[in-house]
């Protein structure tokens, strides 16, 4: 910053001014109040004041106690001096509280970027059995990505659980770069009005019968209808495709839940899943380390 | 010297007017400034006032109380930057009448919460936040999901802004109630979030 920042000339002479007439007034006021000569009433004599039956004796401040009020005026010209204090001056000691962030910031990265760029010409499968990484990988994903997946990685309603080694989107180390870095959007549509009631129920029955269950409706009606409006996602045997992110509905990982009612809401309203994207909160290197972390969770 | 101090203690009109102009030094110079100082007064580059829905998401954050456990500023201070992304500076706020930093944490800051989560990870948890976040202690606010805006007062609002400086157009206040009429509380207050922290450029 260079120049005033002040978008009016006067201001920068009515912080000065109010300052020096507050810090002399104040030294002012301490040389009136002061001991005189020609006071006539010592020293624990009564100064003549009564408030029912109280009386004011004269008892000056120590000296020490008045000589603290004179530093702290001393100490006020020598702060204001030092630290950005009379008008825009910027203070001989040129301290700003961005340049003090900056300064740590600095130090850290001192510290710690040589540790992440060493971390980051070791490939992710092999860095993911360095307890020490891992560690650190700990710390950013509780920062990061806790508040969705669980401080325990294992996900939540809606919310994929990242230990049970089932993967929406692939769960190599180049995809889990690719999800943390990029996010993934899910896009389930709404088929509940393309199907019908029954329609929908049908296909829910077919649904539940992959993982071995049944349901209301008429599973051979509703396997003729996934052939038609799932299997382009979610494969002809239902067995899901990693490369759309359409979840496998032969397992019993549910990532909305599998029972017939929850199935039958998903397959009416669809499902949006979205993952945000973290490249411009974290740098390439940290989340090398935060995919690491995610990658010693099923391996 | 004693009778110019009588005079003081016996005049409780003068005893308050010489209280006030003792009282009033640090407001003039700490605060009188910082309307004519550049950094508190002119906009980022970028900054937008809040859309109609956003706005009424805005006041929906101010009723519910929402400033007295989350703050909207990022010190600069690394352990913060680390966690919430790059400290508040003054010029995203100035078209927020009235600020709302907050000063104090009970929930984390919320001044870069915006697009960092889904909206549908914000319903989940404004519904019910234990549902995403099983050790949280911020209450539910379901209600939001079924109080529905009127946008009756929308474009005043808006037009109430326009006069202390925020840069709305006819067609933004025209547009007001129709932006807003009809939608979910939870909504706007969603759209409002993910608005949060997301004009600076700069991320860390």
């Amino acid at each position: 910053m260079t120049g005033t920042d002040f978008t009016q000339g006067w201001v920068n002479g009515w912080i000065i001014t109010i300052v020096l007439i507050n810090l002399l007034g104040c030294l002012w006021l301490l040389w009136w109040t002061r001991k005189r000569p020609e006071d006539t009433i010592k020293e624990g004599e009564s100064l003549g004041h009564s408030f029912d039956g109280i009386e004011e004796l004269n008892n000056p401040l120590p000296h020490w106690w008045l000589n603290l009020f004179y530093f702290t005026i001393a100490f006020a010209f020598i702060y204001l001096t030092l630290y950005p204090g009379w008008g825009d001056a910027k203070g001989i000691l040129g301290w700003t509280s961005v340049g003090q962030w900056e300064t740590e910031v600095e130090k850290a990265e001192n510290r710690y970027d040589r540790l992440f760029e060493e971390y980051a010409q070791v490939p992710v499968e092999q860095l993911a059995g360095n307890e020490e990484v891992v560690k650190t990988g700990q710390r950013l994903f509780g920062n990061n990505c806790a508040i969705c997946h669980g401080s325990d990685a294992r996900g939540n309603v809606g919310y994929p659980n990242l230990a049970d080694d089932d993967w929406l989107y692939g769960g190599s180390a180049a995809k889990i770069v690719e999800t943390l870095t990029n996010g993934r959007s899910g896009m389930m549509p709404p088929l509940g009005a393309a199907l019908g009631e029954d329609g929908t129920k049908n296909v829910a029955a077919y649904v539940l019968s992959l993982s071995g269950r049944s349901g209301a409706g008429d599973a051979a009606a509703g396997k003729e209808k996934f052939a038609m409006m799932c299997a382009a996602c979610h494969g002809p045997d239902g067995k899901g495709n990693q490369m759309l992110g359409a979840p496998n509905l032969t397992d019993d990982v549910w990532l909305y839940g599998g029972n017939e009612a929850t199935i039958i809401e998903t397959i009416n309203a669809g499902r949006q899943g979205k993952m945000p994207s973290f490249k411009d909160q974290l740098s390439p290197e940290k989340i090398h380390v935060l995919a690491a972390y995610v990658y010693s969770l099923s391996n | 010297m004693a009778k110019t101090h009588e005079i003081v203690e016996k005049n409780v009109g003068l005893m308050i007017i010489l209280t006030l102009v003792a009282v009033s030094f640090g407001g003039l110079v700490e605060i009188v400034p910082l309307f004519f100082q550049k950094q508190t007064t002119q906009p980022i580059e970028g900054l937008k006032p809040w859309t109609a829905l956003q706005l009424e998401g805005r006041d929906i954050y101010i009723r519910e109380g929402c400033n007295t456990c989350h703050s909207q500023m990022v010190r600069p201070f690394r352990a913060e930057t680390e966690r919430y992304g790059h400290y508040s500076v003054a010029g995203e706020h100035v078209y927020e009448h009235p600020f709302l930093w907050g000063s104090k944490r009970t929930g984390p800051d919320l001044a870069r919460v915006g697009e960092r989560y889904s909206d549908q990870w914000h319903y989940d948890h404004l519904m019910n936040p234990r549902d995403v976040v099983p050790e949280s202690n911020m209450p539910g606010f379901p209600w939001l999901d079924e109080n529905i805006i009127s946008g009756e007062t929308t474009a005043a609002k808006m037009e109430a802004l326009r006069t202390v400086g925020v840069p709305y157009t006819d067609a933004d206040i025209a547009g007001a109630k129709a932006a807003v009429e009809g939608k979910k509380e939870i909504d706007a207050l969603i759209a409002y979030l993910q608005g949060l922290g997301t004009f600076l450029k700069v991320k860390r």
